[in-house]
């Protein structure tokens, strides 16, 4: 039967569904047919079947064009009924994700089989238990070869099994370990601080500049190493605290401080102020006592401050007894620790004089008993002078009793002038290791001697004092009582001559201001005050006994302080008081002679030796230290100055 | 010849310290010298000890009795490395010269040194 063309080719916008609505109109025809042919095919063959359309009543309406339109279908393999649009979670994104890949398959019917593979665990199992039914039925045949497969294939089980093993040998096992020394621990700590940092760079900078220096000369050093290595085991042998001297040396300062505690606070804040109370009159307090019990029995024979450092003192220590055994110290003292001396050096014959260089503080000249002369280095801490004059040199047959530093002379070499009682002024040079002496001028001899003597006996000389301006200018006093002015261009004869004293001058001082004044004292029991252009003295005073010592205030040219040998410090101040001491004051015990006296440069201080070896330090009280008055409204003019103008204003006011 | 003045050592060239501090002492002497100044230390008025401490904190020289040694050794040398590090921490080129302390009893003054330590105490003299 021909099938109406039109169903065929049906267009539809069912897309998808093509069998539905195509069943359905062949459906529809095809009932449509079976009534037509139940009904037509009585007729006959030539039938032909009228073309009578039916629409079947939900078919769309559709136009011409629509109907032409050509619509594909597409054929795939894709299950309609999987999911098309799956979402799965996706952690990383933080979002959800559409499946692309979804199974596609579709499963349309599904039965479980009930087939078990012959060689299977199953299979084998059921097999048996075939076997066995079939052994019980009693076929023979197939129970043989039922049994027959059954001997063949034991079944093993918990109960029922053979256990076979067999040992085979084994090594003996054998332990080797080595044990090592493990390497020596040591703890290390540090701290890094910037000091510690600072404290490497500076070692190493020294490392550094030593190894230049060996770089440069390595000459002799074979000896030094051995020299070195000797030395170096005997360092780490001894129990070592040679270091320690610098830590110990500052302890026993402190101890001496705590010790004169109140002495220190003296020394540097204690003012009297009871010398308001008093007038002109002024006192001296005691402050500390310095004594070395190794110079018990020597005098005190010359005192020298050290310029550079205020509070070191140089002490000459001898015996003016000619008779008395010969030995003598120098010691130098310092107010930091006033129980034992910083220096002590021994020498073969009394010290007479000591004078300490201005500029350089550790050359230290000494003039001793026997006419040598030496010169101490400080720092070398050697107990030998670094320099000594012999007998070949030209020391002095008599005792030297003052030594002074002088200014180095052209060949910057350092030189010093002496006068000793063999009535010599000598200048010794220093010369790389020799002391040169040249002779200055020889001391005229007195009056008394005869003609004859004059060359065999020598007018001793006993004091020297350069002036402070014009260096070249001296003044000699000698035991006959007089004093000469000379000049050490001039070595022949004098240029003046003042008939000081009757008895042994004992010092003569310029003033350290007035550029003409100058004072002497002497065993007469006098203090004179001179002018160099007068022959005649300007100032007498009478102390009641002999006088020992003079000396100038280092701050006022109108001061002066003179030292008596029943132990009293007598103290004037002529822009004061022409006439009478401002102070007079007993400073040690019965029987002590006080020898020297000197004011100390900076501080208001002066020292007293005495003849037991002892040196007493006092403090001026404020009336002794008086600058002049200041009138109301003017400025006080300060400085030297105005010392040499008090000084002469007191000299006008006597001519 | 020692240069030490109370030298009654006899020996050769080798046993001075010459190179060291340009001193010609016999090394016994040298520290003979030290040992001098610490016996006068110890000898003046109101000291009541003295103690010398090496650089690893061992008293090596004392007076006082042992615990007592030990206690104050232990105690100022913190007390001294502190204030050192202080003085230097604020300028390195400075250093600590020494350090007193004043209680109600008496005084301890501690000098330190490159290697060394002295204590010395001191009650005031009153």
């Amino acid at each position: 039967m021909s099938v109406p063309h039109k169903v065929g080719t049906v267009k539809s916008k069912q897309a998808t569904n093509v069998k539905a609505p195509v069943a359905k109109v062949v459906k529809a025809a095809g009932k449509k047919k079976d009534e037509e042919e139940a009904t037509d095919t009585a007729e006959g063959e030539e039938w032909m079947p009228g073309k009578t359309l039916v629409k079947p009543p939900d078919q769309l309406d559709l136009t011409e064009e629509e109907l032409n339109e050509e619509i594909t279908r597409v054929l795939t393999a894709n299950n309609p009924n999987a999911p098309q649009n799956v979402v799965r979670y996706g952690f990383k994104e933080g979002c959800y994700k559409p499946i692309i890949f979804v199974d596609q398959m579709a499963i349309h019917f599904e039965l479980e089989g009930n087939l078990v593979h012959k060689e299977s665990d199953e299979g084998r199992r059921l097999m048996a238990k075939q076997a066995e039914r079939e052994e019980g039925t009693g076929a023979e045949k197939l129970d043989n070869v039922a049994k027959a497969g059954e001997k063949e294939r034991k079944l093993t089980n918990q109960f029922n099994f053979n256990e076979r093993a067999s040992q085979t040998l084994n090594n003996p096992p054998r332990d080797i370990s080595c044990q090592t020394e493990p390497p020596p621990r040591a703890n290390f700590s540090a701290t890094a601080n910037q000091w510690e940092i600072y404290d490497f760079y500076v070692e190493e900078l020294k490392r550094r500049e030593k190894s230049k220096e060996k770089q440069e000369g390595q000459v002799l050093n074979k000896e030094e190493d051995k020299s070195k290595k000797k030395i170096i085991q005997a360092e780490t042998q001894s129990d070592d605290i040679t270091q320690l001297a610098h830590a110990a040396k500052i302890i026993e300062r402190m101890v001496n401080q705590n010790i004169f505690d109140e002495v220190a606070q003296d020394f540097m804040y204690f003012e009297d102020a009871a010398d308001e109370f008093r007038g002109e009159k002024g006192t001296l307090l005691p402050l500390w006592k310095l004594q070395y019990d190794k110079a018990k029995g020597l005098s005190v024979t010359a005192l020298c401050w050290n310029p550079k450092y205020n509070d070191l003192f140089a002490v000459g220590l001898g015996s003016y007894e000619f008779t008395q055994e010969e030995r003598g110290m120098l010691l130098f003292y310092t107010l930091k620790n006033s129980s034992y001396p910083e220096f002590i050096f021994n020498t073969t014959s009394g010290v007479m004089c000591v004078d300490i260089h201005e500029q350089l503080s550790y050359l230290v000249a000494v003039g001793l008993h026997d006419g040598c002369v030496a010169v101490y280095n400080l720092k070398k801490k050697s107990d030998q002078p670094v320099y000594n004059s012999t007998a070949s040199s030209g020391k002095h047959r008599g005792a030297v009793m003052q030594v002074k530093w002088q200014k180095d002379d052209l060949d910057s070499n350092h030189n010093f002038i002496s006068v000793s009682a063999d009535g010599r002024v000598v200048s010794w040079t220093l010369v790389k290791h020799e002391l040169v002496f040249t002779d200055i001028i020889k001391l005229p001899a007195t009056d008394k001697v005869p003609d004859d003597l004059k060359d065999v006996i020598a007018t001793a000389g006993t004091s020297l004092d350069f002036h402070k301006q014009k260096d070249h200018h001296f003044l000699v006093a000698t035991e006959a009582g007089k004093i000469h002015k000379g000049s050490k261009y001039y070595s022949s004869k004098f240029l003046e001559t003042y008939d000081a004293h009757f008895m042994t001058v004992s010092r003569v001082r310029w003033n350290p201001f007035h550029p003409n004044v100058f004072i002497s004292c002497g065993w007469d029991w006098m203090v004179k005050i001179w002018d160099q252009t007068i022959k005649s003295p300007i100032f007498t005073f009478e102390l009641k006994t002999s006088v020992t010592d003079v000396a100038w205030a280092p701050y006022s040219s109108t001061i002066f302080a003179a030292i008596t040998n029943d132990g009293k410090v007598h103290v004037f101040d002529l822009s004061i008081n022409k006439y009478e001491a401002l102070c007079q004051q007993k400073v040690v015990s019965k029987k002590t002679r006080l020898l020297h006296i000197e004011f100390n440069p900076v501080n208001p201080i002066i020292i007293v030796g005495d003849d037991r070896g002892h040196v007493i330090s006092l403090k001026l009280s404020p009336n002794l230290r008086k600058k002049p008055k200041e009138k109301k409204g003017q400025e006080l003019p300060k400085g030297p100055e105005v010392e040499i103008a008090k000084m002469e204003q007191l000299l006008s006011s006597l001519r | 010849m020692c240069d030490y003045q109370k030298c009654k050592h006899w020996g050769g060239n080798q046993d001075y310290t010459s190179t060291r501090n340009k001193r010609k002492t016999h090394l016994c002497c040298d520290m003979a010298e030290v040992e001098d100044t610490l016996k006068r230390i110890q000898g003046y008025n109101g000291v009541i000890g003295s103690i010398v401490v090496n650089a690893e904190g061992i008293p090596i020289r004392t007076t006082l009795d042992n615990s007592t040694t030990v206690q104050y050794v232990g105690l100022l040398h913190q007390l001294t490395m502190k204030a050192r590090s202080t003085i230097r921490d604020i300028d390195p080129q400075n250093d600590l010269t020494f350090l007193r302390i004043r209680s109600k009893k008496h005084e301890i003054m501690v000098a330190p040194d490159k290697e060394f330590l002295m204590i010395v105490i001191q009650s005031p003299t009153e």
